[in-house]
């Protein structure tokens, strides 16, 4: 008989205790990598455009954009156009959301709301709606009336779909509880189709926040009346790419922040669940 | 026999539904007949699929029964029937106590004031302190728990119970099963147990009631004459054998009489 090795042998890893540098940054790779990733973009662009690699013309620089920024924050008209943006977004999302969430509950909820409804719906969704500017001008003229519908209607859309979803999907053994203790209507509504279809609401103003954000700029560039857009659009035109370049950094910002607010509050009505932590589910 | 309040009654208890693919009308349950005498505690015991939880869903009245007729013994005040649910079914975004809370809402009462009287419950079942922890901080013996205060809350006179423990660990579920029988003792509530636990319904019940499938129907009603108060050292005595043995037979027999695909033959 021949002796073979019968055994694979598995080993304890024993865990050797890190220096304190080397803990510091597991801590806080994710914010590390992620500074280091735009530094070292931000850098390259810098220099290719010092080196003449890039062409500033076209391109322009990051010192350039912060000093059409700093130029621009001291001018009148600038503060006038951030206004007239603001009003057109904060209205019209304002609006979808306090239509859509409703709409978007009666039409999950109620069978025969949802058999009037869902082919408008889904014609209207299909439809390229800035297809309907032009339409909507005729209504409403040039003005902000007429640029806030727009981004009304990018923001109902994405919210009203979802809602929709989320009311049909709430857990039936629920609803069976609510209906055994004999609940009234509304606090079905109020008990377990709201809170079941948060979470749903949540992703459609997510989605929302690029699609008004869109409307805005595509309506301003079309009125060419006021607003961040036809600054952007008339830097551009009259060759001023940092100037230019300094809209759409308001514009991203601002996309990044509202997508942060929403995070909070999901944080703050979802606290029922538990959290996953990004680094420890990767 | 004695003359002594019935909780619920009933009489020619039948369902049948069409089945939506083959447009074939089953029989779900054939006429069932069944009394629960008030404090009693009555467990329905049977095979999946004998309607069971039919039969419990229709008292509670979440279903409509296709004939007969079911009497619930009328209360002054509050539900006359309380459902406690086989899967927990807490509502997630409510804290414990809300949950426990919610039939005192759902039957009109203010929130603040259904809270206070909730929390007595929470107490009762064991689950002092955890008031205000979200359902999925809670173990899923302790959600049933939860589950079970709810349906005490609102002072039903008689409690229907839904497999409760059947998703627990053998453990815990003998665990929870000498809770219920202390609860049970606290509260003096009548209670209708559906189980298919043989050992389970012994243990914890006046009353046997088996049923067998297709079409869901009664077969026996087994009187427990086991001494109360009863503890788990009840499940190893000579006695509780013989109990779960004829039940055993009674179901067993079953398999034979009707071509059952399911059965291991």
């Amino acid at each position: 008989m021949t002796e073979t090795a019968a055994f694979r042998v598995i080993h304890a890893r024993v865990r050797k205790r890190r220096n304190p540098v080397s803990r510091w940054y597991r801590r806080n790779e994710r914010a590390v990598l992620s500074a280091a990733g735009i530094v070292s973009f931000v850098a390259a662009w810098q220099i290719g455009a010092d080196a003449g690699l890039i062409d500033k013309f076209f391109f322009s620089s990051p010192t350039d954009i912060l000093a059409a920024g700093v130029a621009e924050v001291q001018k009148p008209r600038f503060w006038e156009d951030v206004k007239i943006s603001a009003i057109e977004l904060g209205l019209g999302t304002l609006i979808a959301l306090v239509t859509s969430v409703p709409i978007g509950i009666a039409i999950g909820w109620y069978r025969r709301v949802s058999l009037t409804f869902d082919p408008w719906l889904n014609f209207f969704n299909a439809l390229p709606r800035v297809a309907l500017i032009p339409l909507v001008v005729l209504w409403a003229g040039l003005g902000v009336e007429m640029k806030t519908i727009i981004v009304f209607f990018g923001g109902f859309f994405s919210i009203v779909l979802p809602t929709v979803e989320g009311v049909r999907t709430v857990d039936r053994q629920f609803l069976d509880v609510a209906r055994s203790f004999r609940a009234p209507q509304r606090l079905i509504f109020t008990s377990l189709v709201i809170p079941g279809t948060l979470p749903f609401i949540v992703s459609g103003l997510r989605l929302a926040v690029g699609r008004v954000l869109a409307g805005v700029i595509i309506a301003e560039f079309y009125a060419q009346t006021s607003g961040l857009g036809v600054m952007i659009a008339r830097s551009a035109s009259t060759l001023q790419p940092d100037r230019m370049l300094f809209g759409v950094l308001i514009f991203t910002i601002l996309g990044i922040g509202l997508t942060e607010g929403i995070g909070i509050a999901e944080r703050y009505f979802q606290r029922w669940r538990p959290s996953i932590d990004l680094e420890e589910a990767a | 026999m004695r003359t002594e309040h019935l909780a619920l009654s009933a009489r020619g208890v039948k369902m049948q539904y069409r089945d939506r693919g083959t447009g074939n009308v089953l029989l779900a349950i054939d006429n069932i007949d069944l009394d629960v005498p008030d404090g009693a505690f009555v467990s329905l015991l049977g095979p999946s699929g004998c309607g069971k939880s039919t039969f419990l869903k229709i008292v509670n009245g979440l279903l409509p029964a296709t004939a007969g007729e079911i009497k619930l013994h009328r209360v002054a005040k509050g539900r006359e029937d309380a459902m406690v649910f086989q899967d927990a079914a807490l509502f997630p975004w409510y804290s414990v106590l809300d949950n426990v809370a919610y039939g005192l809402v759902c039957a009109g009462v203010p929130r603040g004031e259904a809270r206070k009287r909730a929390a007595p419950f929470i107490d009762l079942v064991g689950l002092k302190g955890f008031d205000e922890k979200y359902p999925y901080q809670l173990s899923g013996g302790m959600q049933q728990r939860a589950n079970l205060a709810r349906a005490l809350a609102v002072d039903s006179a008689i409690l229907l119970m839904d497999e409760p423990f059947a998703a627990l660990d053998a453990q815990t579920r003998e665990v929870m099963q000498a809770e219920l029988l202390r609860i049970w003792n606290a509260a003096k509530k009548t209670v209708l147990f559906v189980t298919h636990q043989i050992d389970e319904a012994v243990y914890l019940s006046d009353r046997v009631v088996v049923m067998a499938a297709r079409p869901g129907r009664v077969i026996a009603d087994i009187q427990i004459d086991l001494r109360r108060p009863r503890d788990l050292s009840v499940k190893r005595t000579p006695e509780f054998a013989v109990y779960e043995e004829q039940i055993w037979r009674l179901i067993a027999g079953q398999y034979g009489k009707t071509p059952q695909p399911d059965a291991a033959s």
